[in-house]
């Protein structure tokens, strides 16, 4: 049994990717007309100017959202959100939090702690706001009970951003803590542990 | 010159190959650094590279999916007078001294392609037809938007009237200021797509496209044209100023 499996892989790696292309087109299109005091600088952006980035973030969105259903189906349909994501207690993230912050949280490869449980649920929750606040301004007439949801059009133009900054921001903890525990990428490109770790697996 | 350039296609293809095989290498390696990005960020529509072609392909598919989604009968949402904008904002692909200034009195708009009377018509005629607006939210391609009130000609009164050729496929728009734009026929015949001559209680302002402008609350603003000065009717794809540069054609909301 991979600690990864192979759906999981495939899903992961698509949505780095598209996340990526999302963010960063999203950013370009942000400075177009920035709603903070702020701008994202140009070497970060993607698709070099406001029509480029448009088109990247209305093509890219294609994949997010048709590599999320499946991502979503299979979880929810094989067991694995259940394995992996609960259970989940008030308790069981408090003292895993305090563990987490004293550097005594073990890194056991394909077992969440209950942090990790929590943040990947919470960032799965941001990434349908991201999508579901993305179509309330895309087609915020057409699919006006959407915007509705969220105010009205410049209402959830903010919620996507936060929705986006949410999301980036899980993705930086994600990558400190790879970069912390880096035997946890392997797994996460072939399925497997790293030679040194298959004898206790 | 057949058999030298031939020749230079085999000895391309056998590159091609190679050179593929080393891009594949190098775009798995590029992915696992998570550089990938940095070589598409060049990426951006005009020059006509593989990735653009996949962009450009994507934006026609877009076309069809919001043609899909637009609903003839499904209205954009209207605001009471309070909620205007107020300045509403100027925005053109030229300064706003450089609005063109147009004499109303010498104004003609000029019709032609699939339209029965192609007659030119005067401001004064187009005001002696029923007049009606309404308040909504006018959205840019940047993302920042405004309330504005429009009143004019309901546009598919207009078609009627000028004995358009409705079953035909675009609506094109040419206008004083070089601008150029196109509607699908379905969004030209949406009932509050509006040809407006005010803006509020007054004639339309230089800045926001004296003196005739199509008010379109189901589209992005820039497929709102502003100093229309022709109209055709058309089965061939007129395309946009923006549209051709690549922003998605349809740009429905
Ligand atoms: C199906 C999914 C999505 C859809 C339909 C969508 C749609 C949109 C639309 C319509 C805009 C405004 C475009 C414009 O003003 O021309 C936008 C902006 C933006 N999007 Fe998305 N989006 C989606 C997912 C995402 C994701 C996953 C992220 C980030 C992780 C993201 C980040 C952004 C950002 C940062 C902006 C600029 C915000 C602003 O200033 O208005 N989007 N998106």
């Amino acid at each position: 049994m991979p600690v990864h499996p192979l759906p999981i892989r495939v899903f992961h790696w698509l949505n780095a990717f598209a996340m990526t292309c999302m963010a960063t087109s999203g950013w370009a299109i942000y400075n177009a007309s920035p709603l903070f005091g702020f701008t994202f600088p140009a070497w970060a952006t993607l698709g070099g100017w406001l029509g480029g980035a448009v088109a990247w973030h209305f093509a890219a969105m294609w994949l997010l959202a048709g590599n999320g259903l499946f991502y979503l189906a299979y979880g929810l349909a094989s067991g694995h959100f259940r394995r992996r994501f609960l259970p989940l207690s008030p308790s069981g993230i408090m003292t895993d939090l305090l563990a987490a912050l004293k550097f005594r949280l073990p890194h056991e490869a394909g077992t969440y702690n209950a942090v990790q449980r929590l943040l990947y649920i919470l960032v799965l929750l941001l990434g349908v706001l991201a999508v579901a606040s993305g179509l309330a301004i895309w087609k915020p007439v057409q699919l006006w009970w959407l915007s509705a949801a969220f105010g009205d059009f410049a209402t959830a133009r903010y919620v996507h951003f936060l929705a986006m900054a949410g999301i980036v921001g899980f993705v930086a903890v994600h990558l400190i803590l790879v970069v912390l525990v880096p035997r946890s990428l392997l797994p996460m490109l072939t399925g497997r542990h790293s030679s040194s770790h298959e004898v206790s697996s | 010159m057949t058999t030298p350039r031939r020749r230079s296609q085999q000895d391309l293809s056998v590159h091609k190959r190679q050179v593929e095989n080393l891009q594949r290498r190098l775009l798995l390696k590029e992915m696992l650094s998570l550089g990938a990005l940095g070589m598409l960020a060049g990426c951006d529509l005009q020059d006509g590279d593989a990735v653009d072609k996949v962009l450009w392909t994507m934006s026609r598919w877009n076309d069809r999916v919001q043609a899909k989604l637009f609903s003839r009968t499904r209205l954009a949402p209207t605001y009471e007078a309070s909620r205007i904008t107020r300045p509403f904002p100027f925005n053109a692909f030229y300064p706003e001294y450089d609005a063109p200034d147009i004499d109303g009195a010498a104004f003609r708009l000029q019709l032609s392609g699939k339209i029965d009377d192609k007659r030119a018509w005067t401001l004064a005629d187009l005001r002696a037809l029923p007049q009606s607006g309404q308040i909504t939210r006018h959205i840019c391609i940047e993302g920042w938007s405004a309330i504005g009130e429009w009143r004019g000609v309901a546009f598919r009164t207009f078609l009627e009237r000028i004995g358009a050729d409705m079953t035909a496929r675009y609506v094109g728009f040419k206008c004083a200021d070089k601008y150029y734009s196109s509607l699908d026929m379905e969004t030209a015949m949406h009932p509050q797509t509006l040809l407006a001559l005010d803006f509020g209680a007054d004639p339309l302002p230089a800045e926001y496209g004296f003196p005739l402008k199509l008010r379109v609350p189901t589209k992005l603003g820039f497929k709102n044209p502003k100093h229309i000065a022709e109209i055709f009717v058309t089965n061939d794809y007129p395309g946009g100023y923006w549209e051709d540069q690549g922003y998605n054609w349809f740009s429905g909301v």
